[in-house]
């Protein structure tokens, strides 16, 4: 176990996404230009997103829907569960609770991307159409949360119509959506005309990757003066949640029929809170819910906490429960 | 040239509010507005947007009815949970009938 921690922490991304961090804590004024950031994020989804449409047309009806309905389980279920977690033991008010599991529900692409490069690396390849996955556990969480939100509150939100509209339009959503359908039409052929620039595999995307997640340090690291003021059981939320539930992603994987790989990566996606879908969303349709807290806990706590050691984790419990 | 006085609004807002605001703007008779990326922080130190610090500043050209809608809109919608602030400046304009609507 030390081992591949050890080795999940010499990976080229952990180090960058390190020495981000590490620049904001001494107050370096290094960042991304924002736009830069914004071309990298809209590279790295239609990546993940044509690639994984390119392998989705290999794969077949009877080997996708074990694992999507096991998926679309884990966008009802992580919610709730962070939710009931959040207003009963942590106290948190039905707003605030209800906008922090609305990020718990929902889905980090990068941790994603970083689950995946995980186990590629340690040589256990996941399943291609895994983006497809993916984009179904965008929106279920950010919906069942918001509803829950806005069922307590004291009227005059906004209609989640509007919200679900805005978050199945987003760029994300569309950027990996629309890479799915445009990867499974065109086929191994003209693929390979593309799969130079946007092979997830490749030097090309890994490097973009590298330079993402510099800038997600230096973005960790402006978050961090916030955790004095989130308290210690966000602090310990932001960390045991992801355990709990990356550990029942990894253990439902390996039970729909996922390999290990594919089930680390299920689990990772499971664990991870969303920090660019799901703001948004919540501050439109929840404005009580304090901001300071769910993006605190998806960017300082979980974020951090799935790339260093969460990831291995739950490659560890796909393991034992592929094994037994 | 012929000038005519007009109030100006001027709202610095998070930018997440942007599509919002602009649809209450409109539709309590603004006839137009302008929208600058900007800068800042408030009284109230919430970093809402990420990156934080980062907002919108929107300005609005109106006569005296349209700029009390606002203003009260504002403080019925936007000012008790969202980082809202708004004040108002005397301009005189050229062209005033293209500001006045109702």
């Amino acid at each position: 176990m030390s081992d591949i921690l050890r080795q999940n922490l010499l990976s080229p991304i952990a180090l960058a996404f390190a020495l981000g961090l590490f620049a904001r804590l001494v107050r370096s004024e290094l960042h991304l230009p924002k736009d830069v950031y914004a071309g990298l994020s809209l590279y790295l989804l239609l990546a993940i997103g044509l690639h994984g449409g390119v392998e989705l047309a290999h794969a077949s009806i009877a080997t996708i829907t074990a694992p999507a309905a096991v998926t679309l389980l884990l966008g009802v279920l992580t919610p709730v569960s962070s939710y009931l977690i959040l207003r009963h033991l942590g106290r948190f008010g039905e707003q605030d609770a209800a906008g922090i599991a609305a990020h718990y529900g929902s889905v980090s692409a990068v941790t994603f991307i970083a689950a995946q490069q995980f186990v590629k690396a340690v040589g256990a390849e996941p399943e291609g159409f895994l983006p497809t996955l993916l984009t179904m556990l965008e929106a279920p969480g950010i919906a069942v949360a918001l509803t829950i939100g806005v069922m307590r509150s004291q009227g005059g939100s906004r209609p989640i119509g509007d919200t679900l509209h805005e978050v199945l339009t987003g760029r994300t959503m569309l950027l990996l959506l629309g890479g799915l359908t445009i990867g499974f039409v065109t086929g191994d052929q003209n693929w390979q005309m593309i799969a130079p620039v946007f092979d997830t595999k490749g030097a090309v995307f890994r490097g973009v990757l590298c330079l993402f997640l510099l800038e997600m340090g230096v973005v960790a690291g402006s978050r961090l003066g916030d955790l004095r003021k989130v308290g210690p059981f966000l602090l310990a939320f932001g960390m045991i949640v992801p355990l709990l539930h990356g550990s029942l992603g990894a253990w439902l994987g390996i039970t729909a029929g996922l390999g290990v790989g594919g089930a680390t990566v299920l689990g990772a996606m499971a664990a991870s809170a969303s920090y660019i879908a799901a703001p948004p969303a919540v501050r439109l349709t929840l404005p009580e819910a304090n901001p300071t807290y769910y993006l605190t806990a998806a960017l300082a706590i979980t974020f951090p906490f799935n790339l260093l050691a969460g990831i291995p984790v739950y490659y560890r419990v796909a393991q034992l429960a592929h094994g037994s | 040239m012929h000038t005519i006085p007009l109030s100006l609004v001027t709202i610095i807002a998070e930018p997440v509010l942007e599509d919002r605001l602009v649809h209450d703007l409109r539709r309590l008779g603004a006839s137009g507005y302008t929208i600058t990326d900007s800068r800042g922080e408030g009284s109230r130190g919430v970093r809402a947007s990420d990156p934080p610090g980062v907002s919108i500043r929107i300005e609005v050209a109106a006569g005296a009815e349209v700029i009390d809608r606002i203003l009260e809109m504002l403080a019925a919608d936007y000012f008790p949970n969202y980082a809202v602030i708004a004040w108002l400046t005397e301009a005189r304009v050229v062209r005033g009938e293209k500001y006045l609507t109702r």
